[in-house]
């Protein structure tokens, strides 16, 4: 195993580390503006990693700039659609959590 | 190494059976959504591992409409329910 694949794979395990860290969060959290916290870390954070990861390994320039385009559309979309779904629970008339 | 991924994606699998949990128990249609939305991340990052690890760069492709697909079920889940709101 050489340094480069020792260093992809710490990368893409700490990715998935924040994976995991997002399914704890959607789970243990409280309500919707909480979880939005859990969705957000896994999309940026741990995509970001593991394509970071898969990047050192991958051969060409194509596939590489086509990794970093997914991560770049996940990042769009996952920071669009939490915004509009937070808005559309506020306008609900949810009430953010808060401890009595 | 391949051995490795395919690990990390059996993990990652387990991880998206959790958010599963939400998607049924989620009080309100939000938390639905949004679990929804961590398992299409999620799934996007499966596809990425499938594919270094049985060198089939087409499957990034299969990603990539992943990611595309996910945001439009967010943006129309947002649209639809306003509008059932408003009574349209």
């Amino acid at each position: 195993m050489s340094i480069l694949d020792i260093t992809s794979i710490v990368l893409i395990a700490t990715g998935c580390l924040f994976f995991i860290a997002g399914s704890v969060g959607m789970l243990r959290l409280p309500d919707v503006f909480t979880r939005l916290h859990a969705t957000t870390k896994a999309d940026n954070v741990g995509l970001g990693l593991l394509v970071m990861g898969l990047l050192l390994r991958s051969g060409s320039i194509f596939i590489a700039s086509k990794l970093v385009l997914i991560w770049m559309l996940v990042l769009v979309a996952g920071a669009t659609t939490c915004h509009l779904i937070a808005r559309s629970a506020v306008r609900r008339g949810e009430r953010p959590w808060s401890k009595r | 190494m391949t051995h490795t991924l395919l690990l990390l994606v059996v993990v990652l699998l387990a991880s998206m059976i959790a958010g599963l949990v939400r998607v049924v128990r989620g009080p309100t249609a939000s938390d639905r959504m949004l679990a929804a939305q961590l398992m299409g991340t999620t799934g996007v990052a499966v596809i990425l591992l499938l594919s270094e690890a049985t060198s089939r760069p087409a499957l990034l492709d299969v990603a990539l409409v992943f990611a595309l697909l996910a945001a439009v079920t967010g943006i129309a889940f947002v649209q639809r329910y306003q509008a059932m709101e408003t009574g349209e």
